[in-house]
């Protein structure tokens, strides 16, 4: 039965326990993306210090590849300098979660736009600040 | 889920367990050294035809079938194909009439049919499920029609006034085809009294075997076959019978009518139980389908700011199995994500499409019990809290009551 799973162990142990979930106090940017009307809304929280992302959170509201792909990108940004962060796609994510079904490959596309969507939102606040 | 725990299966919509009687007759069928029904020269052949006359006869019993036959068939989706193009190869004037909310057997057909030239029609429902009466009358006083609703919705649980639907439905001279694949044990059905012209069962959802179903036609109904070859069921169906299968089914059938009412006041109990137990229990849910009229056992909802899938899953882990209206789950395995579309059951109720996403079904059957459904209860507000915790949705919420307030 376990074989026939869609979800691999990796999956199932982010969805499981998901690490960093949570809302972040004062963080340096957030990304949203998606809405309930889509079926799918990721926020990502990180804060940033010297071009460094040493924090990231995040919160979801999705199937279970959309909690798992969140959680692992969380993984992915933490500790990672800002120019090396903007280079993670939706594969990397998905890959690094041992692959998502054909028809999951989207949630790792939101996990890539919420990481887009924190981003702009650090330049607008570098523009307005 | 703890160790040595047994699961909970409140998935009993989408298939049952066989009883042991039926599992029991199956093999005894299987090892008879029966012979091909169809060989009525000897004796292991009549042995055979025997089988399925006794099993057509507890069939025939539990559903009133007097003023007709029954067809088996390999289930279901066949005996909707059966019933719907076979009648209407054999009736060419005929209009095709459904409320949107049937099987798939039913809406993907009528597309086929549509294409040949068939005028199909839509029967509207209410918010609940509820066939409109009205509606039904004006489309079916038009033209003759074959008018297809099954008696009881299995993702919204909704169950129809068939003596109501038939009346109408004799009055303007449609002929009416009822869907009873939900609906068989748990709902009284006489075809000869309710004055149904089709109607179909399914083995597997009575706790019966998967792979047999069957095809009641009343007498004053033609209906053409879709298979040809031998003379096995009438012409209607050729091929050698399931023999097994279709033995496992009779005894379903029985054993289905002798217990209908304690069942139904069973899991009518348990279902009282968890539907009041989940509005006291778990924020943010939406019951959906009627209330009242509704099948026993079966409860249908939806949470808001949390999503199906997820709380399909966290029920699995927590050894609870339940079934979503959400294609998002169901065609989890589909080639991409244009295989993802809202439930159109959910949809034709109009619930909006991100919640059609996100919908659970718990369906008990005559084998769950009461201590079940109290750690369902125990389970439900835990796991909803947990993922509300981790939804954005939920806090924009709580942030605009906030400001609200404040």
């Amino acid at each position: 039965m376990d074989k026939q799973f869609p979800y691999s162990d990796l999956v199932m142990d982010h969805f499981a326990n998901p690490r960093n979930m949570g809302e972040m106090k004062d963080p340096s940017c957030v990304g949203d993306v998606g809405n309930p009307a889509c079926g799918d809304m990721m926020r990502l929280y990180l804060k940033i210090e010297n071009g460094v992302i040493v924090d990231a959170k995040f919160k979801t509201f999705g199937c279970g590849a959309a909690i798992a792909s969140s959680s692992i990108l969380t993984e992915m940004l933490k500790g990672k300098k800002l120019e090396d962060a903007m280079n993670i796609s939706n594969k990397a994510v998905a890959e690094a979660l041992g692959g998502l079904p054909a028809a999951k490959i989207h949630c790792s596309v939101l996990a890539e736009d919420a990481l887009r969507s924190a981003l702009e939102d650090l330049e607008r606040r570098k523009s307005q600040g | 889920m703890k160790k040595g725990e047994q699961f909970i299966f409140f998935d009993n919509i989408n298939t049952t367990f066989p009883d042991p009687e039926v599992v029991d007759i199956i093999n005894k069928t299987l090892t008879a050294r029966l012979g091909n029904p169809s060989s009525h020269v000897h004796s292991a052949g009549i042995a055979a035809a025997a089988v399925i006359d006794t099993a057509r006869e507890k069939v025939s019993s539990l559903i009133g079938a007097g003023n007709g036959t029954i067809t088996f068939t390999s289930g279901a989706t066949e005996s909707n194909n059966l019933a719907i193009s076979g009648f209407l190869r054999a009736n060419s004037r005929f209009q095709f009439a459904f409320p949107p909310v049937e099987h798939f057997s039913v809406i993907n057909q009528a597309f086929e049919l549509r294409k040949s030239g068939v005028k199909v029609r839509n029967i509207e429902i209410d918010s609940t499920g509820i066939v409109d009466l009205n509606c039904l009358e004006r489309t079916i006083s038009e033209q003759r029609t074959l008018v297809s609703i099954a008696f009881a919705n299995p993702e919204i649980g909704t169950t129809q006034d068939m003596p109501a639907i038939s009346e109408i439905c004799r009055q303007h001279g449609a002929v009416l085809h009822c869907d009873c694949t939900a609906a068989a044990g748990l709902m009284e059905i006489n075809a000869s009294e309710m004055g149904i012209g089709l109607l179909t069962l399914s083995g597997h959802n009575l706790y019966g075997p998967a792979g047999v179903g069957a095809l009641f036609i009343a007498d004053d109904v033609k209906i053409a076959p879709l298979f040809f070859g031998g003379n096995q069921e009438g012409g209607l169906r050729p091929g050698m019978e399931n023999v097994p299968g279709i033995a496992g089914m009779g005894e379903a059938c029985r054993i289905a009518k002798d217990g209908i009412e304690s069942y139904r006041d069973y899991l009518r109990k348990l279902g009282r139980k968890l539907w009041d137990g989940l509005a006291d229990s778990v924020r943010f849910l939406h019951f959906t389908g009627h209330e009242e009229k509704r099948l026993p056992g079966h409860v249908s909802f939806w949470v808001e700011h949390v999503e199906g899938e997820s709380l399909l899953l966290l029920l699995n882990m927590n050894g609870i199995m339940a079934s979503s209206g959400s294609a998002c789950s169901s065609n989890l395995k589909g080639k991409d994500e244009s295989e993802l579309v809202a439930s159109h059951v959910l949809t034709a109720v109009g619930v909006p499409t991100y919640i059609c996403a996100g919908s659970i079904t718990f369906s008990m059957g005559k084998n769950n019990t009461e201590e079940e459904v109290d750690r369902v209860l125990e389970t439900m507000p835990r796991i909803v809290e947990r993922l509300l915790e981790m939804s954005p949705s939920y806090e924009d919420y709580k942030k605009g009551k906030e400001t609200h307030h404040g």
